[in-house]
């Protein structure tokens, strides 16, 4: 249902533009690294529900001391800039968890960010429709009817959220941050739109271990529709059925 | 019978009273503006504990606004004769209750300049959208309902409908505020069904508690009689409406016992949860359920001070219980995998720290006071409370 709570074209093909200028100079060198935009679709084009955005995230290569898709992300959009907030108050789109299992002592690290439900509760439970998924599968919130409610924040099994608790400047043009709102991970839509790859996953690539693998879970002849078909994965708190963008192996 | 209605006379201290809450108010709306205008850094909240002690004050007033129509619909819908001259003073500190609360929540939100947006961009499968028509109706049946009963050619015909409807419509509007939490799949505390009848209950002892308060004051300090007959009545009523709560309480918990995916909340909230433990124990259950139920119906019972001490009592008790409910119940952390110690930045696998800052409480106080405040100016400005409660008065039948 969230379908039709797509922000109007108008305003998207707006953001798009200017993000697009805006990337267009900081992205360069990531995007060259990937090669020309193949997937990149027409700017004028509603996204598609053919496509399903999403990763595949190993945990038994990410290492515990690297923390490169923390970086990139708090880079890319700007995060970590607010200087009243507390550490406990702070936006963290995505964070580092480490894992120990109290029956057998075997320890894990792995990235959790929003996993970007295909029945996102965010979205059920948001009064407005300022929390939706795209039609891409991507969840993001519409900072334009965000009350500030935090009720997204109470439905999120996987504490995904942040609210942010200060006035904020100098924000990246396609991450607009107002204080009052609630955000979590876009999965760098700005540059998916552009034909890129969300940051954590480029970083992890280039100066990490490369346990983060993005794709179309849709197009059979993608890497990461490939390895969830062959491999056995893992969604967390599948117990909620609620189908996540996002999966793990090796947990 | 024909219950008399007259409004209260201005007396000094009416006035004090007001000014008093008024000041109140005006704190709570500085509060608010603090809050908003530095945004929520300077409160206790954080993105681990989101709903802070506003929500514990508006969710409270909330559900006591819909049990504080309790006496209009037992007097109306169920046709207890003695309940009838109650119900005006029940219909208003509803509205007012509900009123205060809700002004609360809204100044809490990020956003509060955005409420138009809330007003007019609904998506209807969030329970928090419904409540808005909830909470809208409810106040526009409740006064439609108070119209009824103040009209007395209007109550004969249209009073039993007007305050079916309102006992039916608060009975879904507490099923949508229980639902809030009811909905969450995500927390180890929420999730449950129970959480609908459990408001419920909370609601019928809460606001009824809050009724006999405001009750017994307004004839105290207006020198109306008011008669033993009614008060005991009522007092019978809420020690009922506590065990009720309590029995919801008891279920809900002996349900996660028996579940060892639930073993981990239980300890939280019974052993070893410090702070939520201790109002769960000492000032949930000793002190707002079990204490009010041995004065009420103990020979303390018969003394007006023990009535008041009891109700108090349990508005103390809803506030620890609601209060280990809303911030317990974030405080605990999220089970994303079982069986592993977690930990991150962001707080993963610990229980989260909180502590109220001021202008929370004050906010929560302001509501509160508003709340009061419109009590204050209805008994003053309509015909509300009955010149006299006596026993005669209420009960025709009483033997002398």
């Amino acid at each position: 249902m969230s379908d039709d709570k797509q922000p109007d074209l108008a305003r998207r093909e707006f953001l798009q533009g200017s993000a697009g200028a805006a990337a267009g100079l900081a992205v360069a060198p990531g995007v060259m690294l990937y090669g020309p935009a193949a997937s990149a679709k027409p700017i004028d084009e509603a996204a598609s529900s053919e496509v399903r955005w999403g990763m595949l995230i190993d945990a038994n290569k990410c290492a515990s001391d690297c923390d490169a898709c923390v970086r990139a992300c708090n880079t890319e959009h700007g995060l970590g800039d607010e200087d009243q907030s507390g550490p406990r108050q702070q936006t963290q789109y995505i964070r580092k968890v480490e894992l120990r299992n109290k029956a057998t002592g075997a320890s894990h690290s792995l990235p959790m960010m929003c996993q970007h439900c295909e029945t996102p509760p965010c979205a059920d439970v948001c009064p407005t429709g300022a929390s939706f998924k795209r039609a891409d599968g991507i969840v993001l919130v519409d900072r334009h009817i965000c009350i500030g409610c935090r009720y997204c924040m109470m439905a999120c099994p996987y504490k995904a959220r942040s609210f942010v608790h200060e006035s904020l400047e100098d924000q990246e043009p396609y991450t607009p941050r107002g204080k009052g709102c609630v955000e979590s991970c876009t999965l760098c839509v700005h540059r998916i739109d552009l034909g890129g790859i969300p940051a954590c996953a480029e970083a992890c690539g280039a100066e990490g271990n490369g346990a983060i693998l993005f794709g179309d879970l849709n197009d059979p002849n993608s890497a990461i529709a490939q390895a969830v078909a062959e491999q056995a994965t893992t969604e967390v708190r599948a117990d909620l059925g609620l189908n996540v963008g996002v999966r793990y192996q090796g947990i | 019978m024909k219950a008399r209605f007259q409004q209260i006379q201005a007396s000094p201290g009416f006035y004090g009273l007001l000014i008093g809450l008024a000041a109140v108010i005006l704190i709570g709306l500085g509060a608010a503006y603090y809050m908003e205008h530095n945004g929520h850094w300077v409160t206790g909240m954080t993105n681990q504990v989101v709903w802070g002690t506003p929500h514990v004050f508006a969710i409270f007033l909330i559900v006591a606004a819909s049990g504080a129509l309790n006496v209009a619909s037992i007097g109306s819908v169920f046709g207890k004769t003695p309940y009838k001259p109650l119900a005006r003073l029940s219909a208003v500190l509803a509205v007012a209750l509900l009123i205060g609360g809700l002004a609360v929540l809204v100044l809490d939100l990020g956003r509060p300049d955005r409420l138009i947006v809330a007003m007019t961009t609904y998506n209807f499968k969030s329970i928090f959208a419904w409540n808005i028509f909830l909470y809208t109706g409810f106040m526009v049946i409740v006064l439609v309902y108070l119209w009824m009963l103040m009209e007395r050619k209007m109550y004969p015909r249209f009073g039993k409908p007007a305050g079916f409807v309102a006992f039916v419509w608060r009975l879904i509007l507490t099923t949508g505020t229980g639902s809030i939490f009811g909905f969450l799949v995500a927390r180890q505390m929420y999730d449950a069904a129970i959480m609908a009848p459990l408001f419920i209950a909370m609601s019928f002892a809460f606001g009824l508690a809050i009724y006999l308060l405001v009750l017994m004051a307004s004839y105290r300090w207006t020198g109306r009689e008011l008669g033993d007959y009614i008060v005991y009545r009522l007092k019978n009523l809420l020690g009922v409406f506590v065990a009720g709560v309590f029995y919801f309480v008891a279920a809900q918990h002996l349900t996660n016992l028996y579940a060892t995916e639930h073993h981990g909340v239980e300890a939280f909230v019974l052993l070893n949860g410090g702070i939520y433990t201790f109002l769960f124990w000492f000032v949930q259950i000793l002190l707002g359920t079990a204490a009010p139920l041995a004065i009420l119906f103990s020979s303390l019972g018969r003394s007006r001070t023990w009535i008041g001490i009891a109700s108090a009592l349990v508005i103390l008790g809803g506030l620890a219980q609601v209060y280990v409910l809303v911030i317990g119940g974030q405080a605990y952390p999220l089970s994303m995998f079982p069986g592993y110690e977690v930990s991150s930045s962001f707080y993963d696998g610990v229980v989260a720290s909180y502590s109220p800052s001021l202008p929370e409480v004050l906010l929560g106080l302001g509501g509160t006071a508003m709340a009061f405040a419109l009590v204050v100016v209805a008994v003053k400005a309509l015909h509300l409370l009955p010149e006299s409660l006596s026993d005669k008065a209420v009960n025709p039948h009483a033997a002398s």
